[in-house]
């Protein structure tokens, strides 16, 4: 595990093993609240900064200062009427916050559209400027990572539970419910139950068609779908190191999935390169210390990983697809906030590139962003996709969330990119979803059945 | 929430998740009245017809997992149920329940220990759950320090205001 810092205590030894060692920071000596200054997770060095502290432990009650949260016309609706029936008339700092219209949008429907102009009506009347609807439109948590409204060491906290999806760039990021965030948006703080972390380390080299989403499958398909309830996921080792930034968010975006609190990369290099053009204020990233106390750590051997199958209805009920049997589908959707990024529309293309999709198959293609969505027109993937027989879409949350645009009906079955596969989750409850990574997926809607590039 | 609630219990199992609680398909509106026809569709589409007001929901781990939408326990306050025991929950809907008022008890009951239809009586300040149509009885984990705050100021909102003023 080349560069990587050591793991709590031998092998990962949770620091309740033995009293807290003291080591060297990263960042410089580590700082002491009158006993022996205690190393600190990656999670619980950035709780404790914003928390105005040189030191936190897990489990304790803290309440933190938040850099920046979000809503979107789910949960929006609900944190507005809750501020407007409390009188709230000024909002902490409306620079700190920001909408997006994602899941109905474009307004699928009267009550949708009506939604929309209350927001706007709302975020006027607070002086909330950033809001994402229409030309601009784009998944929350996958704009506030392209946006530069999360950045390394600060707190994201999300109206939305994948907002644990800017733990990519060395961020501790959490979803919370619509009051949670009303609150926010009152005081700029949240209270926090400080996690305890899993630290997750991915070694060897990734075979081909394996990418970040796979190793997240797998992980939840190994500790289920509370593996890591309440806890920091933290991502490491050499083959996160390896991948493209954009191919690690698939990781902690999932977290939620294994009932984490939130998932975390630390940045790297290449982390560092890909969000300061973006930055949209100063940041100083954080580093977990060496000796730090871990609740678990897991060593996975990525070498010998498949792509991954989740099979409904959890996301924990995974299957290499080498075992994955005949599956035919009747949809396959490539998007989300999981897998909507540029880097996932390339991979989709590559395969989709003079191929046709299977007879009877609605392939749906959407950029999380629009500006994911510019750069597939610049590079002529939005046209390989219609060549290919499919849809293209401006960016919507629709198919992933059974809002709109490519509802699942009785008995359909779907693969999708996402992140979820609940019952009902992309329509009727009788429908079927199945989770895979974009190549897979591009494979799947030529073939008509779940199976790999390999194949065609 | 202080004091004794009484209700009959409804048994569901583990994972039972944002979206078999409350559909996206119906989040268009957070009414409670409207909600609260289709809460747990995704379970039992006829469940909710069934459920009467101070009913106790009991589940099995992570009750309420999945989304952060808060449509999931304003539409099961909405059926009345008085509170849901799990075995654990789902974070995000954790921190939503009681947010809105709706208390939740962590308790393993050993399997069996209810049956759908039983009576039982739920303790909240002790966190004692007594099933009174087979005499056992149970104790949860209490409900943490800070959400007894919170319930105490009205839920978060009120209580935020307050600690600002
Ligand atoms: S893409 Fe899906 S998972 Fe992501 S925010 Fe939208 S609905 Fe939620």
């Amino acid at each position: 595990m080349a560069g990587a810092p050591a793991q709590g205590g031998e092998g990962g030894l949770p620091r309740a093993a033995g009293l807290p060692v003291c080591y060297a920071s990263r960042l410089g000596k580590p700082r002491t609240i009158g006993g022996p200054p205690v190393a600190m997770t990656l999670t619980e060095k950035i709780l404790a900064a914003h928390a105005g502290r040189s030191q936190v432990r897990p489990k304790e009650m803290i309440s933190v200062r938040v850099d920046q949260s979000f809503t979107d016309d789910l949960g929006g609706p609900i944190t507005f009427h809750v501020l407007e029936s409390h009188k709230v008339e000024k909002v902490f700092d409306p620079e700190r916050f920001f909408v997006s219209a994602m899941v109905n949008t474009p307004s699928k429907d009267i009550s949708a559209a009506n939604t929309v102009m209350k927001m706007r009506g709302f975020c006027r009347r607070m002086g909330i400027e950033r809001f994402f609807e229409g030309g601009n439109a784009g998944i929350h948590n996958a704009l506030a990572i392209e946006q530069g409204l999360v950045l390394p060491g600060e707190i994201l906290v999300g109206g939305n539970s994948h907002a644990c999806t800017g733990g990519g760039v060395g961020a501790f990021a959490t979803g919370m419910g619509s009051t949670d965030i009303a609150a926010i948006l009152i005081t700029g703080r949240t209270w926090l139950r400080v996690p305890e972390t899993i630290r997750y380390v991915y070694n060897g080299e990734l075979p081909r068609w394996v990418t970040g989403k796979d190793l997240i499958l797998a992980t939840i398909g190994k500790f289920g779908v509370d593996g890591a309830q309440g806890k920091a996921m933290e991502f490491a080792g050499e083959a996160i190191s390896a991948l493209p930034v954009e191919e690690r968010f698939a990781l902690p975006n999932m977290a939620v999935e294994a009932g984490a609190t939130n998932g975390i990369i630390e940045p790297d290099e290449k982390t560092l390169a890909y969000v300061g053009p973006r930055a949209r204020r100063p940041f100083t990233p954080v580093y977990g210390d060496p000796g730090a106390g871990y609740a678990a750590a897991h060593e996975v051997d990525v070498s010998r990983l498949e792509p991954m199958v989740a099979f409904p209805h959890l996301p924990s009920n995974t299957r290499p697809l080498s075992e994955v049997r005949e599956v035919r589908v009747d949809q396959v959707y490539i998007g989300s906030c999981t897998n909507g990024w540029i880097a996932d529309m390339r991979a989709a293309a590559r395969i989709l590139k003079g191929r046709k999709v299977a007879e009877g198959v609605r392939l749906i293609v959407i950029p999380s962003t629009t500006g994911v969505y510019r750069q597939c027109l610049r590079e002529g993937i939005a046209e390989t996709v219609l060549d290919a027989g499919g849809i293209f879409s401006t960016p919507t949350c629709g198919p992933c969330i059974g809002a709109h645009m490519g509802v699942l009906g009785d008995g359909m079955r779907s693969v999708s990119t996402s992140n979820r596969n609940f019952v009902g989750r992309q329509g009727s409850t009788r429908a079927e979803v199945y989770l895979v990574n974009p190549h897979i997926a591009a494979a799947t809607a030529v073939l008509g059945r779940i199976g790999s590039p390999d194949e065609l | 929430m202080a004091g004794v609630l009484e209700g009959s219990a409804w048994t569901l199992g583990d994972h039972v998740d944002t979206d078999v609680i409350i559909p996206a398909r119906h989040l268009l509106t957070f009414d409670p009245e409207k909600l609260a026809p289709h809460c747990f569709e995704g379970v039992d589409p006829t469940l909710a017809s069934q459920i009467r007001p101070g009913d106790i929901v009991v589940a099995g781990h992570n009750f309420g997992c999945g989304s952060s939408r808060e449509h999931a326990p304003i539409a099961i306050q909405a059926l009345g149920v008085s509170c849901v025991i799990a075995r654990s929950f789902g974070q995000i809907f954790y921190r939503n329940a009681f947010n809105l008022g709706l208390p939740l008890l962590e308790a393993d009951l050993p399997p069996g220990a209810v049956r759908a239809g039983d009576r039982l009586s739920v303790d909240l300040a002790t966190g004692r759950i007594e099933n009174r149509t087979t005499g056992a009885a149970f104790d949860a984990a209490p409900i943490p320090d800070f959400m007894r705050e919170l319930i105490a100021a009205g839920g978060l909102i009120p209580f935020v205001l307050g600690r600002r003023a």
